[in-house]
């Protein structure tokens, strides 16, 4: 037996009509691309500078593409320019951020994780005074523990070099990285491990064999935050290393800032984005895992 | 305060104890968890801690099995004493709610990833694996990782864990509360089966009553730290040892009447119910306050009304049918009183149902201690 | 025997060793280092540091020296307008990137990728964009408008909005990802309810959603808070301070005062002071936060 099909009365039938020109969407994505062009213009004006030659640059205006493409000022920003005292470019500065950043972000994952491990899962007694310590340290302005690192660096004869520095990224990294793995580790199942212990696995066995590799992500994520973060210092930079060991930062600001000759504003702008190049590669491949670590280690307390 | 059944009326041939646990204290900082807590489990007993959630079951059986350190007292597993023994010293295996599996191992990883800590030989090692995967029909998942597994499989593979491990005690946390209603009947005969075949001692918590029914040689009733009861299903059923109890166990729970006994005669508003054939646990009747209490499939109805001992008539206010029964709501002496009536019974809403009540079946609790009279 | 139970210290061994670092550098560099630091700028410290008791010297010079209230003026007007820009900038970002637009990656990435730079690019492409004789002002005048005045950089009284510019191009990513990240946690059926009640959108942000987000713009607030106090690169990269003492900011004083001007008591006194500036924020909300969980459970 079929039933008779019901008629279907005057009105509105079906889906809805929706307009895509309608006056909500031509206002929220009109706003949307004035936003975001103005947030892409100042890396396109970067580009496009460091693409045109002096002459073009004095004549026109920055946002104008360039009429001749030139790769000059990458070169010479790599090689050439000059900071006031020497003319060796940027290359020196960026194989010591290489040289700092590297061993930098593994020393300071290794012990952040070690501790996060430790903090979530073996809970001593007064480990959490520690942490506390530690957490209000990473409000502490810099500035306060500046000099008191000069002396115990100096002590330790590692004043103006790159392992000092090394040193100084481990510990400034500690408090949120601690943070950020001790958070993770928290947010595993107790019963893992309880089960790891019954099987007999100690801290060293339970930390390689079941929590490494259960936290990819968020080594991942500790890696990313502390290449982009180690890499942009400037301050650490200026004060603990000498003009041999000055990390990229530090050559960008004076070779751009420097007093000395005639401005080149397209080496300028070309040293400006090469310095800007391996952060801005990490968030473009990385995209997700860049705001997970970011919001992470600011939104969880 | 509530007695706990000497262990001779247990109806469980105990010949020596698998774990005693004495005088055991448990706080986290200032909660105190358990206290004064004392347990015996027999060799080759299935006992199932019971009890809500936040009695400290679980806290229990982590403190047996050495994954909290004790305040105070002492924990023997096989006639050792094993207060400060690692976890993996202690001779058991554990069974988690989550399954706890190690996501990054292979099924075959998770069974033998203990008995390498252990140092075991290669050849051992794939023995015993091979032991457990076929007594628990899992070896054709033994290359897979957890993720591809069913619910159900991941707690199996979770047992094995623990029968790889060649130990005398068994420990179960909840294991099948994640599983589906279905799988959960299936799995928790397998246990059982699993049971009689090792003949190994097994802890099991849970907070299901049937689980704990169907499973258990005796169950230990929790509440607050503390055990209430400890005995076989039936002495929990039959005999709750007080109102907790009496009331925790039994679905739809058993109905309480408050009233006082005189002479061998309870009452309560209109009701005198003469207490001829109530075993008193004294001997003897007592007087005084009191609640008698009935398990709704206890309340006699039918054609067997004019045999019981006491007849009362009451109001049918409410229906329930399940099917194989109907629960019928009522009053009796001001309370809300439920009766378990054949499905296929006729009674229909503002009828006068005839209900008998045999004080042989009830049980009766002092008004103030709630301990059985 | 396993049953030994070990001494006190020893248990968790492992554990306290993998802490060691934890242990000392919250000791040592963190509490140490500050306090080392403010019972030196009690001192007459000058190229090195020496124990020559001097009181408050140090702070009353410092709060007698020009360019430290400059530096304290600039920190305050950069802090308050970053603080409310920031947080509406953010917020109205979040809330127009979470209409389930399309193209949401794309801009979200794009809006963020400031805050992956450093300062000092930061500072450089500004200094560039800002640059009176190139850049926008003189764009704007080449339309026509030859009268077109706009050069924060080289305009002492405004220089400072030249930074805050920047800056804000720079902060205002991160500040959006956090209110979509409390935004995308609130309950959606929130929304619906209003939705079903009739209230307009912007009534719903104001007085239900904003309020649910209390805890995302806490945490939010002490993050720029602390970023705003620390700020010292964007300054020398894009003024250097300029022009003369226009832009200067507490952490440049710090730097000046002990690296260059080799005058560390000073440097300490003015670290102190960021110091306590900090605390004035952080404590109270630490205790807000944090103060009540002992009690809880
Ligand atoms: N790590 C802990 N810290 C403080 N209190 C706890 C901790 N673990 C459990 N408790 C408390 O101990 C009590 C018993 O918990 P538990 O043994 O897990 O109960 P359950 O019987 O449901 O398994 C609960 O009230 C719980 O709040
Ligand atoms: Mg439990």
């Amino acid at each position: 037996m079929t039933k008779p099909p019901p008629i279907l009365l005057d009105g509105p039938q079906g889906p809805k009509p929706r307009r895509v020109l309608s006056r909500r969407n031509i206002f929220l994505y009109g706003t949307l691309l004035v936003i975001t062009l103005y947030y892409a213009m100042p890396l396109y004006v970067m580009i496009v500078t460091s693409l045109k030659g002096m002459p073009e640059i004095r004549m026109g205006n920055i946002f104008s593409p360039p009429m001749e493409v030139t790769f000059e000022p990458w070169v010479k920003a790599w090689s050439q320019a000059c900071t006031g005292l020497t003319c060796k470019g940027l290359s020196t500065g960026f194989w010591n951020s290489v040289k700092i950043t590297i061993p930098s972000v593994i020393l300071s994952i290794i012990i952040a994780s070690l501790n996060g491990y430790a903090l979530a899962n073996w809970k001593f007694k007064g480990a959490n005074v520690f942490f506390t310590i530690l957490i209000f340290g990473a409000f502490i302005p810099y500035q306060v523990m500046l000099y008191p690192i000069v002396i115990m660096l100096r002590e330790m004869g590692l004043y103006g070099s790159l392992g000092g520095l090394v040193l100084v990224h481990t510990i400034f990294g500690m408090p949120i990285l601690t943070l950020l793995f001790r958070n993770y580790f928290s947010s595993l199942p107790e019963e893992l491990f309880k089960a790891a212990r019954v099987d007999g696995a100690g801290f060293w066995g339970i930390y390689f064999r079941i929590m490494v590799p259960m936290s990819l992500p968020i080594f991942t994520v500790a890696i990313i935050l502390q290449v982009t973060g180690i890499w942009n210092d400037f301050l650490f930079g200026v004060v603990y290393t000498g003009p041999e060991t000055y990390p990229m930062t530090v050559s960008l600001n004076n070779i751009v800032n420097s007093t000395q000759g005639v401005k080149e504003y397209n080496i300028n702008m070309a040293a400006t984005i090469i310095t800007g190049l391996v952060p801005l590669t990490i968030y473009f491949v990385s995209g997700r895992l860049f705001v997970r670590g970011i919001a992470a280690g600011a939104v969880k307390g | 305060m509530c007695a706990v059944l000497p262990p001779a009326l247990s109806r469980v041939e105990i010949m020596s104890n698998s774990i005693e646990i004495k005088n055991l204290d448990l706080n986290f900082g200032s909660i105190e968890v358990l206290q004064n807590l004392n347990l015996d489990v027999g060799k080759g007993e299935f006992l199932v801690l019971l009890g809500s959630s936040g009695c400290g079951k679980s806290t229990l059986l982590n403190c047996i099995a050495g994954l909290l350190d004790v305040t105070a007292g002492q924990i023997h597993i096989n006639n050792k004493n094993v207060t400060w023994a690692e976890p993996s010293e202690r001779g058991i295996g554990m069974v988690f709610q989550s399954y706890a599996l190690y996501p990054q191992m292979t099924v075959e990883g998770n069974l033998s990833f203990g008995l390498k800590n252990a140092k075991l030989p290669k050849a051992e090692i794939a023995d015993r694996v091979k032991r457990a995967a076929d007594i628990l029909q899992i070896e054709p998942l033994l290359k897979r990782k957890p993720a591809a597994l069913s619910g159900g499989q991941r707690q199996r593979v979770a047992i094995g864990r623990a029968l790889v491990r060649d130990v005398d005690v068994f420990l179960f946390d909840e294991p099948l509360s994640n599983l589906d209603a279905k799988l959960r009947a299936d799995l928790r005969v397998e246990i059982k089966r699993l049971h009689q075949k090792l003949e190994n001692t097994m802890v099991y918590v849970t907070h299901d009553q049937i689980e704990a029914m169907t499973l258990a040689d005796r169950i230990a009733i929790m509440r607050g730290g503390k055990i209430m009861q400890l005995g076989t299903p039936d002495e929990i059923y039959g005999l709750p040892m007080n109102k907790y109890v009496a009331d925790f166990i039994g679905s739809p729970s058993m109905n309480f009447i408050d009233g006082s006994i005189q002479n061998g005669v309870f009452t309560a508003g209109d009701l005198a119910i003469s207490l001829t054939g109530y075993e008193f646990t004294s001997g003897e009747a007592v007087d005084g306050g009191a609640t008698l209490g009935i398990r709704p499939e206890h309340v006699i109805t039918g054609e067997l009304v004019s045999h019981s001992p006491y007849c009362i008539d009451v109001e049918v206010e409410l229906i329930e049918p399940t099917g194989s029964d109907k629960l019928i709501d009522c009053q009796v002496a001001g309370h809300l009183f439920r009766v378990r009536m054949d499905g296929q019974a006729q009674v229909s809403v503002g009828e006068v149902l005839r209900l008998g009540i045999d004080p042989a079946r009830a049980s009766l609790f002092d008004a103030a201690t709630e301990v059985r009279l | 025997m396993s049953s030994a139970r070990p001494s006190r210290l020893f248990r968790n061994k492992s554990a306290k060793i993998a802490a060691i670092p934890m242990i000392v550098t919250a000791l040592f560099v963190f509490v140490g280092g500050t306090v080392w630091t403010i019972v030196y700028s009690f001192t007459k410290s000058g190229l090195l540091p020496r124990l020559k008791w001097v009181g408050l010297d140090q702070y009353e010079r410092l709060w007698s020296t020009r360019k430290w209230l400059v530096s304290i003026e600039n920190l305050a007007i950069y802090g308050f307008c970053t603080l409310v820009l920031v947080f509406v900038i953010g917020f109205i970002l979040a809330a127009l990137i979470d209409q389930k637009i399309r193209f949401e990656n794309t801009i979200r990435t794009v809006i963020l990728y400031p805050y992956a730079l450093s300062f000092v690019v930061t500072g450089l492409v500004w200094q560039w964009i800002l640059n009176p004789e190139f850049g926008v002002q003189k764009i704007v005048r080449s339309w026509g408008w030859e009268s077109f005045q706009f050069d924060p950089l080289y305009t002492a009284d405004i220089a400072i909005y030249g930074v805050l510019i920047a800056g804000l191009w720079q902060g205002s990513g991160l500040v959006m990802v956090l209110m979509l990240a409390g935004l995308r946690g609130i309950d959606q059926d929130v929304w619906k309810a209003a939705r079903i009640d009739g209230i307009p959108a912007w009534k719903t942000y104001l007085f239900i959603v904003i309020p649910m987000m209390r805890p995302v713009f806490i945490t939010t607030l002490v993050l720029v808070v602390t970023g705003i106090v620390k700020i010292y690169d964007l300054i020398v990269a894009q003024t250097g301070g300029g022009p003369g003492i226009a832009t200067e900011v507490p952490a440049k004083y710090v730097y000046d005062s002990m690296f260059r001007a080799n005058n560390l008591g000073q440097g300490f006194a003015a670290s102190t002071m960021m110091l306590l500036t900090v605390a004035l924020i952080v404590i109270p909300w630490a205790i807000l936060e944090f103060g009540g969980s002992r009690n809880r459970d």
